[in-house]
């Protein structure tokens, strides 16, 4: 068996940085959005500008880090094989077949995979930083020339909205990092950088 | 009217005395906001202060002869004018013009309204406004606190009304009347406390608490959970302590309230001081996170700080219907009913009454203008008429939300010339509806006052409302509202829909599809895990049976 690093430190570190904020910033942001209670709507509201700040400065390493070593390229859209990997995770799968995909250090990300990931990165992302960011400064709309524009109900009804589709695509996600063999592959790659195909 | 005063005085001397004795020992112990002396002047030794006065003149005079200046400053304020025009909306305002919803308007009563005006001897129009003399320096500055001016003595001090105004307030007492001590009061002049400042203001509308609702006679006295500021055993701030004053001239007026103060801390270097949370504590609050201090761009401080009106233990009028006055018994005796409580909920004077405390504030967008509803002003009888409508909104960008006290009433009008109408209530006269209970008569009589418009000769009852901005009775953060006071459903602002309020509102349909989408992914990928340990174990028992079949 060959062993692969397929995930470097800081990629790991991201991630499980990025995996922190995002579900600490969905409970606290479902708080606030009268879902229920539980720590208290000041405490909510405090903590989900902090954690917001943490993830958008996560973000902007994030993206240096694509840049600059390259990695942005593994997000490339591709149909290549895309058919064969939906065929294996809608048949295949339950027959005990092999992945159609073989990952390697050069295109690390199925088709499926790239195109969740560029969906999340380019749709879901974008209208939560922004949306986020517009709801955080409503006090200076007046000064940013944004008064009138918009309303705090659009900015607000866009963030719930990028914040189910960010609900449904950790859910997706946390189960599809299941869908290998061993089980626990997926989560050991992204634990020890390794892994082990 | 004599035993209304006597009952203010009397609430007033006991919450001064429960005050006193719930305080711990100090050496030297300071009520009602009053600044223990540091003044260089000891009034009792001044000759022109040994007396004897023989009227409120006399005392004003004494007190020019050092302060020349006095009067003048004080005769160019609405305390003395009555009367206050505004820039904006062009109205002339003032008590001497406005309606209000309890009693309805001094015009053609001075006599009894006028015991808080700061002057002598407005019983009539012809009240002359030039005199200083008729400045009655005692009622803002008497510290012997026995100095009164009873309902009906034309602003005079106690036991010195013009002789017509003293024989039938001495021939209607119920007990004998003892004149207040001139040189007593003369001698003990002091900055205005809580108890002079409330000797009107706590008392408006005939009684302790009606009118305001935030400021009552638990204000003479209070601790620190009715006010921070005031509290005797802490700050113990006079009214003047915010409402800084400038040559007797007293910032902060409801008739045209900062409602957004951005100018922050006041600097001694400012021409005008404001009375306003801001002008202290600035815009950015000590103790707030970033987000609550944001609120102050569109929430007054007011707003979570004062949370429950009339919370003084004293109550405050919140209706007043004329349209039921004028009953009598069986034997034509006016009517007179009370609560287990004691207070009147019906007279046959004024009709019937509701009281409330501790009631929650009613919550409104407001810039600070005030459009009064004036005399002789065309108005819509098919719904409420506001007394003086606040204006303001979320748009304008200048608005903040505000709590208000919402008096509600039914007020005499002409359905014809559809306009409100000037009541004579008051006076030892056949037309004065106290008297006589004769609305005919009564409107008749208030519609030849100057200034008063046109009685038709028929009379109706109009819904009323009238805004009271809540200011006073300021809690400690402890006991301010919490964000879901707000930011929930059915919370305190369930009533202001025009803006989105996180926790408050929502997209039905937005969150439906949400939640929808979500439960269908959870479905699926538990269906599909489902399926998968389904298939894994089926596959396990066919190699089982396989591998089986091949040993056998």
């Amino acid at each position: 068996m060959e062993r692969h690093m397929v995930y470097s430190l800081f990629e790991r570190l991201w991630h499980w940085t990025q995996a922190f904020l995002v579900i600490t910033l969905l409970i606290t942001g479902f708080e606030i959005h009268g879902m229920y209670d539980n720590l208290g709507y000041a405490i909510a509201t405090d903590l989900h500008g902090d954690l917001a700040w943490a993830l958008i400065g996560l973000w902007i390493l994030a993206i240096f880090w694509h840049f600059t070593t390259g990695e942005w390229k593994h997000y490339i859209p591709t149909t290549k094989k895309l058919l064969d990997v939906m065929m294996y995770y809608g048949g295949g799968i339950f027959e005990g077949k092999d992945h159609p995909y073989k990952k390697d250090i050069h295109a690390k990300h199925n088709p499926l995979q790239r195109l969740a990931y560029l969906g999340l990165k380019l749709g879901i992302s974008p209208v939560i930083w922004i949306s986020g960011l517009l709801y955080m400064f409503y006090n200076d709309w007046q000064a940013l020339g944004l008064e009138g524009m918009l309303t705090l109900e659009y900015v607000a009804l866009a963030h719930t909205a990028a914040a189910f589709a960010m609900l449904v695509f950790l859910i997706g996600h946390v189960y599809m990092a299941f869908t290998c063999r061993p089980v626990y592959a997926h989560l050991k790659a992204m634990i020890t950088g390794y892994d082990d195909h | 009217m004599y035993t209304r005063t006597g009952r203010m005085v009397l609430a007033l001397v006991a919450t001064m005395v429960l005050g006193i004795w719930s305080m711990p020992l100090h050496a030297e112990v300071s009520t009602s906001g009053k600044l223990s002396s540091k003044s260089t002047a000891d009034h009792s030794k001044f000759k022109q202060l040994q007396g004897p006065f023989d009227s409120g003149p006399a005392v004003t005079k004494a007190c020019l002869s050092c302060h020349t200046e006095a009067a003048k400053q004080v005769m160019k304020t609405k305390h003395w004018t009555w009367e206050s025009k505004q820039s904006d909306t062009g109205q002339m305002l003032g008590k001497k013009h406005v309606v209000n919803s309890f009693c309805g308007t001094p015009k053609s009563n001075w006599e009894a309204c006028t015991a808080c005006h700061v002057g002598y001897g407005w019983e009539d129009n012809s009240f002359d406004f030039n005199k200083q003399e008729n400045v009655d320096c005692l009622t803002c500055h008497d510290q012997s606190e026995q100095y009164e001016k009873a309902v009906g003595g034309a602003g005079h001090p106690k036991g010195y009304e013009a002789p017509k105004q003293k024989k039938y307030l001495d021939d209607h007492a119920k007990s004998p009347r003892q004149a207040v001590d001139l040189v007593d009061a003369a001698q003990s002049v002091g900055l205005p406390t809580r108890r002079n400042c409330g000797s009107c203001h706590f008392v408006g509308g005939g009684d302790d608490g009606v009118k305001h609702g935030d400021m009552d006679t638990s204000l003479v006295e209070p601790d620190e959970f009715l006010d921070i500021h005031m509290d005797v055993n802490g700050n113990n701030f006079s009214c003047t302590a915010c409402h800084r004053t400038h040559g007797h001239k007293i910032p902060g007026s409801r008739y045209k309230p900062t409602a957004k103060d951005t100018q922050g801390i006041e600097a001694p270097s400012d021409a005008t001081s404001r009375a306003s949370c801001e002008s202290c504590h600035g815009t950015e609050v000590k103790g707030h996170s970033a987000k609550l201090n944001q609120h102050v761009d569109k929430i007054a401080c007011q707003t979570c700080h004062i949370p429950i009106i009339a919370r003084g233990g004293v109550k405050t009028k919140t209706v007043w219907d004329w349209s039921t006055a004028g009953n009598m018994d069986k034997n034509g005796k006016p009517i007179t009913e009370r609560n287990e409580d004691g207070d009147v909920t019906y007279s046959a004077k004024k009709g019937h009454f509701e009281w409330e405390e501790e009631l929650l504030p009613e919550y409104r967008w407001f810039d600070g203008q005030v459009k009064y509803t004036l005399f002789g002003e065309k108005i819509d009888d098919s719904k409420p008429v506001p007394i003086n409508g606040i204006q303001g909104s979320y748009e304008d960008g200048k608005s903040r939300i505000w709590p208000f006290k919402i008096m509600k009433g039914k007020q005499v009008y002409d359905p014809i010339n559809k306009h409100l109408l000037v009541m004579h209530t008051y006076g030892d006269d056949d037309t004065a509806f106290w008297k006589n209970f004769d609305w005919k008569k009564s409107l008749e009589a208030g519609a030849k006052e100057p200034g008063a418009p046109a009685f038709s000769g028929q009379h109706a009852f109009v819904s009323t409302e009238m805004y009271w901005p809540i200011t006073h009775m300021v809690a400690s953060a402890d006991d301010a509202l919490t964000c879901k006071d707000c930011h929930a459903e059915n919370g305190r602002l369930a009533e202001l829909t025009d803006f989105y309020l996180p926790g408050r509102d929502k997209m039905a349909v937005l969150d439906g599809i949400g939640w929808f989408a979500v439960i269908m992914t959870s479905l699926g990928v538990t269906g599909h895990g489902s399926l998968r340990i389904y298939w894994h174990y089926r596959r396990r028992r066919e190699e089982k049976a396989n591998s089986n079949g091949e040993e056998s």
